[in-house]
């Protein structure tokens, strides 16, 4: 499907420099996990690849990332038109509380000023809440409010909400980082899924998931707090767990720093 | 769901929703029809065109095998501007403008709002001051109560004001304080609580009703005490008499003010002391130390300057006071008089600018807004000075 | 307060605390437990002290809630003679002595403050917007400028006394109008300088404390802002907000002195926001208790009716602020 590729992204929030130089390749319909430790500017790399870095004051972005040849990153590419191709899971679940399941599901639809007949808006919500393994357990209730979902039910409703605008990239923060081992499983299970249609990066700290679920890994370090982080490593998970080339990356996955 | 749904434009066909349900059926997409695809995230293809028709079917290849050539289409039509068709390429220019139109005069809105604040509340100062000039003209004559200039008019009503309120909140800001401790660090949560509420209704009752009340029920009681005052403690030079058989006072008014003032007092020093870090009252408990002796030296050290800060805009308040004191206090003329008790007292801004107003024409009418403009300069040098106590630890009042 | 203490950052450890202790040594608490008896007596003085300083501040609250009481029992009691269908039926054109109402007053009040909310609403509410959806987010110095420049004079406005919003739209109509022109709308706009700062500041609160989680998930779904602001951060902000304008208008409904001075008072039914002077209810008391004519207590009644309708009024407005906001707080848990 969609082809990713990042040519030497630097991230800055004001004078800082939060990511320097990043290059990668990131294959259609496959996951790719970055991992790296704590500050190595993973979440913000993730945070560039659909402009949502430039929201915080006085962030800003140089380099290219090309999404099907386009370069995402031109000032003249309208970020809203780039959010909506590249959808984004957030670390915390952020269902709207002002909104039902169903209205959730369907919040991508409509911030976009889109109407839907009853009939398709339904057809949406299902097929999003099937595909995020969700339906069963929601089906009865969608009129209700998304806030009374556990933890993990509010992380695949956002999928769901993600999914339901049909993006050609998923972007995943930390996504299971906040939930319990059950539904961390799920949403490991949901994430293979996903991959049959979806170009899936996602930013995990733990290394089992990455290890579990990703058929690439890149490994970004930093050197000392103040330092912007690096890409030092990337390759098919089983080649980086199994024999990195680097030594950052064999000392970071044997547990000897992060 | 439905709540956006119902006001639909266009119902889809649904036996080309189902066609393409069976075209996906190969595995490649699972996820939705092509036809919805298209229709949720493609930019360029507006799927509700304003004539209310949806795209032919016809316009689109449909011999497609996968979603990648169909992407790889959507892609080719944007990046290559020239090989798009003519009529997505105006959907497309109506839609960009369409979202941007919209943040646009969302924001421009917003700021007009901004802006509107700004120059209207900006420019009290300059109709005030523009109105008021008129008054402080050297040889002004037929000023508000035959005053022979506009500073024999102004300093004694200035005093007035600053008296009347600094004997208020000399009444106010202990009990206000003392209310605020009893209800923070004292009382049980649920009875702080209904404290809470009672100290939030005193606050919402107008002043308008404070003066009857201050007028009917007040001053006779106070009359009765002032009397008692006068012959007993007379000796103390401010208490002297002979008292007012009314009770229409300088501190009667002062009295229905610090009633006014308290909730305000109180409730700002609840929320400074609330903001006492509990690690340090738990660290003076745990040492042995008192409820008293742990307020003493811990919150009320901790608490200072926000509770100051309080104490200040509730000064602020009372100086701007107007009904209350116009309707419980019966001023003399350019007095400047210390005695609480007689019935002869100095007059405050805000009243004195009430009880002429409605009848005030030609110059008066401008004197009496030179004195607003006073009064403006007084109560922002109070309130500036309350926030300049809070600024340094990053709290606005 | 001892001079020893001084407001630190407050990673209090046990000695920062033991620092304070000692500056104060009346109370500090012995070093060595000896079973002295001058020590015995040293405690035994301390918890006096504290019961009486309890004592103390249990009787503020106590002391307060005498004129509370007393005003709410004068209210009620004087008000109620006047409750009666003439009091809400009749204005006071013709009326001398007993009888009449306060109809007109009644209906003033609730024209003058309606405008005055349909001003200091939209305008409060989109500063407040304005402030935090795209200033806060902007670098730009001119940006940057004008908010501070709105908060500085929200602010000040907040600390305005209620007559000088009156005379400063008396200033403005002078101007334009000439002296001596009296009108609701001029009443309206007063009241509306001293709402707006409420309304923004308010509104500006609740609008920081919606999750940036919710602004960032609408955005990442590419909604454009103003769509994320409409859909998600109102909706969310909604009953704050709904509170906060509620506070701004029991804060006015009671204003007397700005409406004195610019919408006057009239003892006739005027329904024309434009067209001369217009009653409102707190006018109407302090008028109904200025000019007192023959029979006197029947001006008193009158006053004292309108005071209990508005008490009554203002409470309500209050409560339904409060629990709005109550009930949005309830919501972001």
């Amino acid at each position: 499907m969609s082809h990713l590729k990042l040519d030497r992204v630097s991230a800055y929030y004001g004078a800082f420099q939060a990511v320097a130089d990043v290059s990668l390749d990131i294959a259609p319909c496959s996951i790719t996990a970055l991992i790296g430790p704590s500050g190595c500017g993973k979440s913000t790399l993730l945070r560039t690849l659909n402009r949502l870095h430039e929201t915080t004051p006085g962030a800003r972005v140089t380099g290219q990332v090309h999404l099907n040849g386009q370069d995402v990153l031109d000032p003249a590419t309208d970020p809203v038109e780039v959010r909506s191709r590249v959808g984004m899971v957030f670390q915390r679940a952020n269902p709207f509380p002002t909104m039902s399941i169903g209205e959730n599901v369907l919040a991508g639809v409509r911030l976009r000023g889109r109407r839907l007949s009853p009939r398709v808006a339904e057809q949406v919500v299902e097929r999003s809440l099937r595909a995020a393994n969700l339906w069963q357990e929601t089906k009865d209730r969608l009129k209700k409010s998304g806030v009374g979902l556990s933890g993990g039910q509010q992380q695949r409703l956002c999928i769901a909400r993600a999914i339901a605008v049909q993006p050609e990239v998923l972007l995943m923060d930390e996504p299971c980082s906040a939930l319990d081992p059950a539904s961390t499983a799920a949403i490991e299970e949901l994430m293979v899924d996903l991959k049959a249609d979806y170009t899936v990066v996602v930013v995990t700290h733990n290394l089992a998931q990455a290890a579990r679920v990703s058929d690439q890994t890149a490994f970004m370090s930093v050197d000392r707090a103040g330092q912007p982080g690096r890409l030092i490593e990337h390759g098919p998970t089983t080649q980086l767990f199994n024999a990195p080339t680097e030594a950052a990356t064999g000392d970071y996955i044997a547990g000897k720093f992060g | 769901m439905t709540a956006f749904a119902d006001s639909l434009p266009v119902e889809l066909d649904q036996s080309r929703l189902d066609e393409s349900d069976e075209a996906c059926s190969d595995g490649l997409v699972q996820l939705t029809p092509d036809d919805l695809s298209k229709l949720l995230t493609d930019d360029r293809l507006d799927p509700f065109p304003p004539s209310g028709l949806l795209p032919e079917v016809g316009a689109e290849p449909t011999d497609r095998v996968g979603p990648t050539d169909q992407l790889e289409l959507h892609r080719s039509a944007q990046t290559a501007q020239s090989d798009r068709p003519a009529g997505l390429e105006q959907a497309d220019v109506r839609r960009s403008r369409g979202g941007r139109w919209g943040d646009t005069t969302w924001r421009g809105l917003t700021l007009a709002a901004a802006v509107t604040t700004v120059l209207a509340l900006g420019s009290v100062v300059a109709f005030l001051a523009l109105e008021g000039a008129p008054a402080t003209a050297g040889d002004a004559t037929d000023l508000p109560a035959q005053a022979p200039d506009i500073w024999a008019l102004t300093w004694p009503l200035l005093f007035g004001s600053v008296w009347v309120s600094t004997l208020a909140l000399a009444l106010a800001a202990p009990i206000g304080i003392g209310i605020a401790l009893f209800s923070v660090l004292i009382a049980r949560r649920r009875l702080g609580t209904w404290l809470g509420a009672a100290i939030d209704i005193l606050a919402a009752v107008p002043s308008v009703v404070y003066g009857l009340w201050g007028l009917t029920v007040l001053a006779p009681l106070a009359a009765r005490a002032y009397a008692w005052l006068a012959a007993h403690l007379g000796w103390v030079p401010i208490l002297s008499g002979p008292a007012s058989a009314t009770g229409r006072t300088v501190l009667t008014a002062a009295l229905v003010l610090s009633v006014m003032v308290l909730p305000l007092v109180a409730s700002l020093s609840r929320e400074v002391i609330r903001l006492v870090p509990s690690n340090l009252i738990e660290g003076a408990l745990a040492l042995g130390a008192t409820r008293w002796e742990t307020i003493r030296l811990v919150v009320l050290p901790q608490a200072r300057s926000g509770v100051t800060a309080g104490v200040m805009l509730a000064l602020g308040r009372a100086l701007g006071e107007t009904m209350a004191v116009a309707m419980v206090l019966s001023p003399t003329p350019f007095l400047i008089s210390f005695h609480l008790l007689r019935s002869e007292n100095p007059g405050t801004v805000a009243s004195f600018i009430a009880q002429n107003f409605p009848e005030a024409h030609g110059l008066e009418t401008n004197a009496l807004i030179w004195l607003g403009l006073v009064l403006f300069a007084l109560t922002f040098l109070v309130n500036s000075l309350a926030r300049a106590l809070v600024r340094p630890k990053g709290r606005t009042a | 307060m001892t001079e020893t203490v001084t407001r630190q950052p407050l990673g209090a450890g046990s000695d920062e605390v033991a620092l304070i202790t000692t500056g104060a040594e009346a109370f500090s608490p012995p070093r060595r437990p000896t079973q002295d008896l001058a020590l015995v007596r040293h405690r035994r003085h301390r918890r006096t002290v504290d019961r009486v300083m309890t004592v103390a501040l249990a009787s503020c609250a106590a002391v307060a809630a005498v004129p509370l009481l007393s005003l709410l029992w004068t209210t009620l009691s004087h008000g109620l003679s006047r409750i009666d269908p003439t009091f809400f039926s009749q204005s006071m054109r013709g009326v001398a002595g007993v009888g009449g109402g306060a109809l007109h007053a009644i209906w003033g009040s609730v024209l003058i403050t309606l405008t005055a909310t349909a001003l200091a609403a939209p305008i409060g509410l989109g500063a407040a917007l304005w402030l935090v959806e795209y200033a806060d987010r902007s670098r730009s110095l001119l940006t940057t400028g004008l908010a501070r420049a709105v908060r500085t004079v929200v602010g000040v406005t907040a600390g305005l006394p209620s007559i000088v919003a009156g005379l400063f739209v008396y200033a403005l109509i002078a101007l334009v109008a000439g002296p001596g022109y009296r009108s609701g709308l001029a009443g309206a706009v007063a009241l509306a300088v001293i709402m707006t700062p409420v309304v923004e500041s308010a509104c500006e609160e609740v609008l920081a404390r919606v999750p940036g989680e919710l602004r960032e998930g609408a955005l990442a779904l590419g909604a454009p802002r103003w769509r994320c602001v409409t859909s998600v951060v109102l909706p969310t902000a909604r009953p704050g907000v709904i509170s906060g304008v509620l506070l701004g208008v029991s804060r006015v409904v009671g204003e007397t002195a700005p409406l004195l001075l610019v919408a006057g008072f009239t003892d006739s039914m005027n329904l024309n926001l434009l067209d001369g002077r217009m009653a409102s209810l707190p006018v109407y008391i302090y008028s109904q208790w200025q000019n007192k004519g023959v029979a006197a207590a029947a001006y008193d009644a009158r006053a004292w009716s309108a005071a209990l309708v508005l008490v009554v009024l203002v409470l309500a407005l209050n409560l339904t602020a409060r629990l709005s906001a109550r009930w949005a707080t309830r919501k972001e848990r």
